[in-house]
This record gives C-alpha cells, structure tokens and sequence, in this order.
C-alpha cells in the first residue's frame, strides 16, 4: 500500500502550484511544457513526500523538481510519451533546496496572478477557461478534472490541449499581459471561478466518492486570488457570495439528492462558521466602495443566511438589493427573482403581475424558471389548479434531474390534495 | 459484452408520469435510483441518462450547404426515448435480466410499468490478433 498524503499537504500542494507554475513560466514561457513538468513535480511530491516528509522548503523542492522535468523534456522529446511509464525517480536529499532566487520576490505575487489571468485568456470558450484553472491554478489531474464534470478523460485531454493550443496562438499571454490586459480579465477570472463553485453547487449527477469537490475548489482558488488582490472588492464579494451560499449545502438536498427550497430547509443545519466568514469578508469589501454584482449578490445571500425563518427575512431590503444588482446585470434571472422578493413584500398578486412583464422577454417566456416562480406564486394565491399546470409545465422544460422531480412532486402533491381533501 | 438498454414509452399511455399520484412518482424516482446503484455496485453499469421531454426534440438534416434544418415537434402519440443504461455483462441473458428489472419499474398504484427495453449490443473494437486480410 503507498502511503498518502495527508490532507494538509494536498492543499499545501494545490496552494504552491500556482506560483510555481507562475515562476516557470516567467523563465520558460513554454506553457504546455511548464504544465506538464509542474504536474510531475506534484505527483513526485505525492509520491515521496509521504514516506520522506514534507522538504524544508516545499515550493523549492517543486521548483526544483519541475524544472529538472522540463529540461529533461526539451533534451529528450519522447519524455512526455514515456512519461506514464516511468517510475519517479528519487531525488537526492541535496537537491531537494530552493533556487535562493526563486525563493521570495516581488514577483511572485504578479507571476501568480498572471496564470489566472493567463487561464481566461479571452480567445478561449468558457468551458475551455474553467478546466484550465483547474488544471493550472488548482493542480488538479485531468482525470480529475473530467470526473468532476463526468465527461471521458480523453475528451478533457484534448480541450486541455486546444485550450493551450488557442493560448500558444493568440500570443500576448505570459509574461507579455500588461496593465490593461489585467484590469480587462478579472471579470472573466472571476466568473470562470464562479461557474466552477455552481457546478459543484448544482450538481447531481455521477458518485458522490469519486467526485472531486467543485465548489470547495472553487472556494479554495478564490480564496489564494484574494489573497493575491486583497484591494478589489469584487474578488471579495465573490469570496463572500461562495461561502455565504455554501453555508446552505447540506440543508438544500435530501439523503438522495432532493432538492429542497429554501423555505423548507432546516436553518439549523447551516454552516455558521462560514456565514461569519462570509460576513466579514462582506463587510470588508463593501467598506472598499466600488460596489459590483458579486457584492450585491453576497449582501442578498447573507439577509437569507441571518434570517431565522422565511417570514423573518428582510425581503424590503432584498428588493432594494435587487434593482441595485439590475444596474449592473439585465439579465431576466435578476427581474425574476426581484418578483420573488416582491412578492413577499406586496403579496403573490404583485409577483404574479410582474412575472406577466417578464414573460414578454423572449430570453424568458419558454424558461422553466418563470413557469416554476409562476406556479409558486399561484399557489401561494390559493389558484390551486393554474398551479398545478404551470409546476407541470415547468418539470416539462427543465433539463435537471433533482428539479424536474422537485416539480413533478410538488404538482402531484397539489393535485392530490385538491381531489382528497384531508 | 456491453449492451444498450433503451426505455421506449407511449407518448400517450400509463407512462404520463406527470399526472401520477405524489407517492407513486416518489416510488417511480427511488426504484430508479437504486436500480443505477445497484447496477453500478456490481461494476455492470458503464453509462445511463435520462432525456429530457420530446415536445422540444427536433430532427436535423443537413441542407443543400450543410446548414442544418430542423424538423419538430412530434406528434404527442409517437412513442420517445426516455432514457437508456449501458451495460457490461458477460452474457446476454444477464443484460435481458436487466432489462426485465428496469421494465418492472412501478408506475401509478404501485403496479409495474411493463414497458418495453429495447436491448442492442453495443458494437466492439476488433480483437487484439486481428489483421486485415487474415
């Protein structure tokens, strides 16, 4: 049996391989050969370091190590087709220190960072951006990476190498970004970043075992961004919006996947710990100004994390927050839920009055969302029947297992009730 | 051997599951469900999804310059794939046992469904001695 890692020293391997993969880069710009050689080093280091201790110096020793492969690589090219079948070498202990350089540096932090950016290079689709940061930024295996979004190892591979491929391409990537290439990708950082945590949000497909946590990946990575940004606000809004809804995780789905809606879920079962810390980090950016929709968002999440029950909410205040978050997002999704909220403020009639105003929205009108809001709504009003038929409707038009369940039941339930009255 | 097992239902029938009573559609999703773990437990289950509803299904043909033109929606008596498994068994008539299984599935009251598993071989690749022409 092959000892492992304990699970410190994962994260502390997944933490390290974005800034070494950073300081490779910055000597060798060859990005597909920095990859590969820093994926070595992490898994030499998973194999070794079980049995020989963590090095003094584990980022040294992985800089060490990744750059010895990438040598390796240019002088031999068939290195990466025998990759697989070799056994690890062994390092020798006097090996395993730092480049004194490459130690510390002003650098660093920009070399970091500039892989995120690097990540979302805007030539790339957005599925292509986020299964690159999770293999670059998290250190993630493709293996890994494909079982987490259950498609074939192979086709992961080859949006991998296309990924790097459209980058190699495009040029003006690593480490030629300048000032504005930073500012003008953060926003695609940030949404890659939050798209991996609703993947691993929503999902429910696939074994539970085998399958690599998304959304605490996604927290994780947003957190080292932070770190790395600790003065924009929007990183920390997005920081917060993460935990603040991750907090409601185990109380949103039954011991087999059911959904549950918010105003059936056992507040007890949240996760205090991370709605503090999803407040604090809040309050923090919301103190930097420069408001943004992740922000605003957080600040909505965390009014539903502090009430004690659905009737206690400050639903004022989530109306408010809503027409701030439509200057920064038109979306129909935010109308939506705005009418929710309104609802609750003015009654099922308002809501219902402006979903009628949605559904001129063609982006809206056949979306199994406003069908769903609208069947809920109606059956808040007592129009039990009109309920049943949109519920139906809307379990016709969605595409998730747990929710076209959710809805088929709730209208069976509806529709028991009116033909036995109890 | 890996065998495909394709749920056809009636477009019109006892499958509506829309219009079942809540305990027997909860009856209906907790057979499902643990019909894929057990399948998946005994290391036989390779795929399986379910599809969504047909009212939105389009057929596409390719026109005159390749671009797609699609024709849609089906009349609601066509018969529709609702979902399929993929299966690697050693015999036929274990995928036919399967296939039975998930046939049985309970529908309104309790009773099972019946409904008909198409079961298809899924093609192979060659074996490993295999050379052409030999």
């Amino acid at each position: 049996m092959i000892p492992r890692l304990d699970n410190s020293a994962q994260e502390l391997l997944r933490d390290l391989a974005p800034t070494v993969l950073g300081a490779l880069l910055r000597r060798y710009r060859d990005f597909s050969g920095c990859e590969d050689a820093v994926q070595e080093a992490l898994i030499a280091a998973a194999m070794q370091w079980p049995t020989q201790g963590l090095p003094d110096n584990p980022k040294g020793w992985l800089i060490t190590v990744a750059t010895r492969r990438l040598t390796d690589q240019i002088r031999a090219d068939t290195a990466r087709r025998l990759r697989e079948h070799l056994v690890v070498s062994l390092i020798p202990a006097d090996e395993q220190i730092a480049l004194a350089a490459d130690a510390a540096g002003v650098n660093e932090r920009d070399e970091t960072l500039d892989l995120y950016f690097m990540c979302c290079h805007p030539a790339l689709s957005e599925s292509s951006q986020i299964a690159l940061t999770l293999r670059a930024v998290g250190g993630l295996t493709t293996g890994e990476i494909a079982r987490a979004f259950l498609v074939p190892e192979g086709t992961m591979a080859q949006r991998l190498t296309r990924a790097k491929q459209t980058i190699a391409s495009a040029g003006r990537t690593f480490p030629e970004l300048t000032a504005n290439d930073r500012a003008t990708r953060l926003p695609a950082v940030l949404r890659a970043l939050y798209l991996i945590f609703s993947e691993g949000y929503t999902a429910s497909g696939g074994d539970e075992l085998c399958r690599l946590d998304l959304s605490n990946e996604a927290i994780r990575v947003a957190r080292l961004l932070s770190g790395l940004l600790p003065d924009r606000p929007e990183v920390g809004g997005l920081l917060a919006l993460m935990l603040l809804t991750d907090a409601r995780r185990a109380a949103r789905a039954g011991p087999n996947g059911e959904l549950i809606p918010l105003d059936e879920q056992i507040r007890s079962r949240w996760n205090r710990e991370r709605i503090s810390e999803g407040k604090r980090i809040l309050e923090r950016a919301l103190a930097q100004g420069a408001v943004g929709p992740y922000q605003i968002q957080a600040a909505i999440a965390a009014l539903h994390d502090e009430a004690p029950s659905i009737e206690a909410t400050d639903w004022p205040q989530i109306v408010a927050l809503y027409d701030v978050l439509r200057c920064h997002d038109s979306s129909p999704m935010v109308r939506l839920s705005r009418a929710i909220a309104l609802a609750m403020v003015n009654g099922a009639a308002a809501g219902l009055a402006a979903l009628d105003e949605l559904a001129v929205d063609p982006r809206l009108s056949t979306h199994h969302r406003l069908a769903a809001t609208r069947a809920h709504l109606l059956e808040r009003a007592g129009r039990h029947a009109e309920a049943i038929d949109q519920y139906r409707r809307a379990a016709q038009h969605t595409t998730n297992t747990p929710e076209r369940n959710y809805l088929l039941l709730r209208a069976a339930q509806l529709s028991d009730s009116l033909t036995q009255p109890s | 051997m890996k065998y495909m097992l394709m749920m056809n239902v009636p477009g019109r029938g006892p499958y509506q599951i829309a219009s079942w009573p809540a305990a027997d559609i909860t009856a209906h999703i907790a057979f499902m469900r643990d019909f894929a773990r057990k399948l998946s437990t005994a290391g036989e289950l390779v795929g399986a999804e379910g599809l969504s509803g047909p009212d939105q299904a389009k057929l596409v043909r390719a026109g005159a310059g390749g671009e797609p033109i699609t024709d849609g929606v089906f009349p609601e008596s066509k018969e529709f794939l609702a979902g399929y498994w993929i299966v690697d068994v050693d015999t036929p008539e274990r995928a036919y046992a399967i296939a039975a299984e998930a046939s049985a599935a309970p529908g309104p009251g309790g009773k099972a469904l019946n409904l008909a598993i198409e079961v298809r071989q899924v093609m192979s690749g060659p074996p490993t001695d295999w050379t052409p022409g030999a």
